[in-house]
């Protein structure tokens, strides 16, 4: 205890040239940084710049190959998370790690190193839950509770340790700007207490507003340490890519043209005790616009993709029109073939098999479509052709790759995206369906991935991007619609579209309620 | 203290190469230990068991004859298993198509015309396939475990075979010999080369599947499906492929060589059904696929070294005087250290102690 009295005029964490390889890339490369007690520490970077390594190796999940790091003035080596925590480090991460069937109370007791039982953890959540302004109910089962909820247990569960530094990923990605709001307030309260709080985003406006410094990383360095109150979002953004991110360019949308896109009263029940159930689903997507959905992860957004493009058939044909044609009854092969083209959330295991080649996964969406070019007599597959198209589609969107058709799990995230966007636009598909275009995509590939969409729908096509970024939903689209809960709001234009509103539909607002509570502000 | 696997970040492309050979020295190092506890000079016992079967013209016949089921077999697991269908029975389908296929030459004896054979061999896949449909039914309607329905469904055909020839396909004529009647000349799958010795035509069927399937997988879009929906099913379905239809799909296939292995053998091999006719060719064919990576061409070969582990079971019997059982024990180490490999190709083993503090490298001065 002594020791840390000593110390508290100095540095909680001091780091200095921490340095990790992965064969022959540097994924870190001597990175320095300090964080104060009592500081919002921002964590600032493209996917990619070595920021999940960084904070890997803080977490003692991975181990760093030179660099040292000082805990409260001495060197200590973080060999395991266990370290971490007994040090006092807790981690939030970005994809929880949550049991749905247990309860909250259940979940955390199961992270706890010392066994407790199970009403005394519930006792001291609930504490802790109203101290810090995190409203929750430990018993309550996790499968129930919306994703901002799960954070909440996830930053108690973390909060038990009692940690003089929290590092949080990405925290705001999952949340409505009403639910970010509140974890602000708590980290408000957490950073008055003398705690410390290593932030990663990518949202600059956030970080300016709560952050007190902030560390870029670009390709595994430090490119800058500084003030975030002082930069306007561009520098920062300037920072984080070395150059100027490409403004994404949007036009007026003409006059109402034909719906090429229709849903029609679309319900599904859940699959399975943890799915949402869609109930009522009218929409319309017409050639030359593009129609976001909004929504918190999790309110059924996977299962209609699931069910607009076939991988789950609906009982009346009526449910999914394409392009004035029932497809209701036909499957995703089908739906293709009417001119429609989609790309799922998940990148591997769902858009691309993670070991199969690029120009195999081309032939992935594509051999039915493309049958002509792509297959001779017997289903003989024209390895030559499929190679050209992908070697098309790489160089069109600009996809790094190392070797010419590298297995699709050797690519970036980003990278990958592109490629599996590439590989529908590359067909200029009349009705184009994407879950989540830009998800864990660098800034420079997001830019390009809109724009290519919007440019799609210049063309005449219909687009349909069910995102949970709002950001982009009002960079890219004409209107904005909000799924909660499995339903799904009317459009809003957006001309008319604030933040404050589709926030409040995401959060549950009943859509003729929003606009009152609005006004009534 | 705890063993861990944990997963290498890349695996290497000259080590998943050498894999099949580094096992089969290991199982070679492995069976001469055995063969020294058995009290047989091990350096002997390896020469009966692998060597000498490959110096006459007549066991090259023996090893082809041994070969051909495996081959066949072995070919249709891959198309299983690539596409994640954990088909076990191959067994069971070899005995079905064997019985499907002797109905004529055992029911109808009478029935003799140069069509006789063609049809027989027809009614074999036919059999073995409708017989792999059934887990392959069950696994696509209910959901149930193919592994369990396919390996039971073995002992059933087992039984049923035992049945049939002590009961109503006894041979009339064979002294209460638990034997059907023997098939007659149209009924007999032909030698290659009569002349030099017993190798039956099912080795040339077992080569030309090995050939048409590989060209199946490696070149066409039904191989294709059938890796990517054993990859990623869920890439699978988004493609548009159906999994149920690809498991009828894998399991009609290898049921159907299965079966034709099974006619074989009975109408080239042996000549007539007997309670036994098969000293589990269609378990060890699933050695055969994995140690042919399940890879066509690579089963071709893994098919032949394999059946000289039963030619050699039964020349080291006759030679040094060890039980047949020591072929069993040569098969399963090899499946052993194939797997093995495997596994250590795609993880390292790590050993880590327990307790592992954060311990401080250094204590600052002035620290208590």
């Amino acid at each position: 205890m002594s020791a840390t009295r000593e110390n508290r005029a100095g540095n909680l964490l001091d780091v200095r040239g921490l340095t990790k390889l992965f064969g022959s890339l540097k994924a870190c490369d001597g990175i320095d940084l300090t964080i104060d007690r009592g500081e919002i520490h921002a964590l600032l970077g493209e996917n990619g710049a070595g920021k999940s390594t960084f904070v890997k190796m803080l977490f003692g999940a991975l181990e760093p190959a030179a660099g040292t790091i000082r805990w409260k003035g001495e060197e200590v080596r973080i060999a395991s998370p266990g370290d971490a925590r007994k040090l006092g480090i807790g981690m939030v991460f970005q994809h929880f790690s949550l049991f749905d069937a247990l309860t909250a109370a259940e979940n955390i007791m199961l992270s706890l190193d010392d066994p407790a039982p199970a009403g005394a953890v519930a006792a001291r959540a609930r504490e802790l839950s109203e101290a810090y302004g995190l409203p929750l109910d430990p018993n309550a089962h996790v499968g129930d509770l919306s994703v901002g909820e799960r954070q909440r247990i996830e930053i108690i569960r973390c909060l038990l340790q009692n940690p003089e530094l929290i590092i949080l990923d990405e925290p705001t990605s999952v949340l409505t700007p009403q639910e970010a709001d509140r974890l602000f307030d708590t980290l408000a309260r957490l950073k008055a207490e003398g705690r410390s709080i290593l932030y990663i985003s990518h949202r600059l406006e956030e970080v300016k507003r709560i952050c007190d410094r902030a560390t870029v990383l670009r390709q595994g360095r430090v490119i800058a340490h500084c003030d975030p109150r002082r930069e306007t979002a561009s520098s920062l953004a300037r920072m984080m890519v070395g150059d100027e991110v490409q403004a994404v360019v949007r036009e007026k949308p003409s006059a109402a043209r034909e719906a090429l896109l229709e849903v029609r009263a679309l319900s599904r029940k859940a699959g399975h005790p943890f799915a949402v159930s869609l109930s009522d689903i009218d929409l319309a997507v017409h050639a030359g616009e593009v129609l976001g959905i909004a929504g918190v992860a999790g309110n059924g957004q996977g299962e209609f993709f699931e069910a607009v493009s076939g991988e789950v058939l609906q009982e009346k044909a009526d449910a999914v029109r394409i392009r004035g044609k029932d497809a209701g009854r036909q499957d995703i092969s089908g739906r293709r073939l009417m001119g429609a083209a989609f790309v799922p959330e998940e990148r591997l295991g769902h858009a691309a098999a993670p070991l199969m080649t690029l120009s195999q996964n081309l032939l992935l969406s594509r051999c039915r479509t493309d049958a002509r070019a792509f297959l001779s007599r017997l289903g003989i597959i024209r390895q030559g052709a499929v190679a050209k198209a992908a070697k098309r589609i790489a160089d069109a969107m600009d996809v790094r790759k190392a070797g010419e058709d590298p297995e699709a799990a050797a690519l970036s995230g980003g990278n990958l995206q592109k490629f599996v966007i590439g590989r529908e636009l590359d067909r200029a598909p009349m009705v184009m369906v994407v879950n989540q275009p830009t998800w864990g995509v660098d800034a420079g590939a997001a830019a390009r991935i809109r724009q290519a969409l919007i440019d799609l729908s210049k063309g005449g096509s219909a687009v349909l991007v069910i995102s949970q970024d709002l950001d982009e939903l009002f960079e890219i689209c004409d209107a904005i619609a909000v799924m909660h809960h499995g339903r799904l709001s009317a459009p809003i234009p957006i001309g008319e579209a604030t933040y404050e509103k589709v926030g409040l539909l995401m959060g549950g607002a009943r859509p003729e309620a929003a606009e009152p509570m609005l006004e009534a502000v | 203290m705890r063993v861990e696997l944990v997963k290498r970040p890349q695996q290497s492309a000259l080590f998943s190469a050498l894999s099949p050979f580094i096992a089969l020295l290991l199982t070679l190092l492995a069976g001469a230990v055995m063969f020294l506890f058995l009290g047989k000079n091990p350096a002997d016992a390896l020469y009966y068991f692998f060597i000498e079967p490959l110096l006459e013209t007549w066991s090259l016949h023996e090893l082809a004859v041994k070969a051909a089921p495996l081959i066949l077999i072995g070919v249709g697991l891959s198309i299983c298993y690539l596409s994640n269908n954990w088909n076990i029975g191959a067994e069971g389908q070899f005995i079905i198509g064997a019985i499907a296929g002797s109905i004529l030459p055992v029911a109808f004896p009478g029935f003799q015309s140069p069509i006789v054979l063609p049809l027989m061999l027809l009614m074999g896949i036919v059999g073995g396939a409708a017989y792999a449909g059934i887990p392959a039914w069950l696994k696509a309607r209910f959901g149930t475990n193919e592994i369990l329905t396919s390996l039971m469904l073995v002992y059933v055909a087992q039984l049923f075979l035992d049945w049939l020839v002590r009961g109503p396909w006894r041979n009339p004529e064979g002294f209460n010999f638990p034997e059907t009647r023997n098939f007659h000349a149209y009924a007999v799958l032909p030698e290659i080369w009569p002349a030099s010795g017993r190798a039956h035509w099912g080795f040339v069927f077992a080569i030309l599947a090995a050939l048409v399937l590989w060209f199946v997988l490696s070149r066409t879009l039904k191989g294709f499906e059938v890796k990517l929906i054993g990859q990623s099913p869920r890439a699978g379905r988004f493609a548009g492929f159906s999994r149920s239809r690809m498991i009828i799909f894998a399991f009609l296939v290898s049921g159907a060589l299965a079966g034709l292995a099974g006619i074989s053998e009975v109408s080239g091999a042996i000549g007539q059904l007997r309670p036994a006719i098969s000293p589990g060719y269609g378990f060890t064919a699933i050695i055969v696929a994995f140690l042919g990576r399940l890879n066509p061409l690579g089963i071709i070969a893994a098919g032949l070294v394999l059946a000289l582990s039963y030619l050699g079971g039964e020349a080291a019997q006759i030679s040094i005087g060890v039980s047949d059982k020591v072929a069993r024990a040569f098969q399963g180490m090899l499946l052993f250290f194939v797997l093995a490999c495997d596994t250590l190709i795609h993880y390292r083993i790590r050993i880590s102690r327990r307790v592992v503090a954060a311990k401080p490298i250094k204590a600052p001065a002035g620290h208590a």
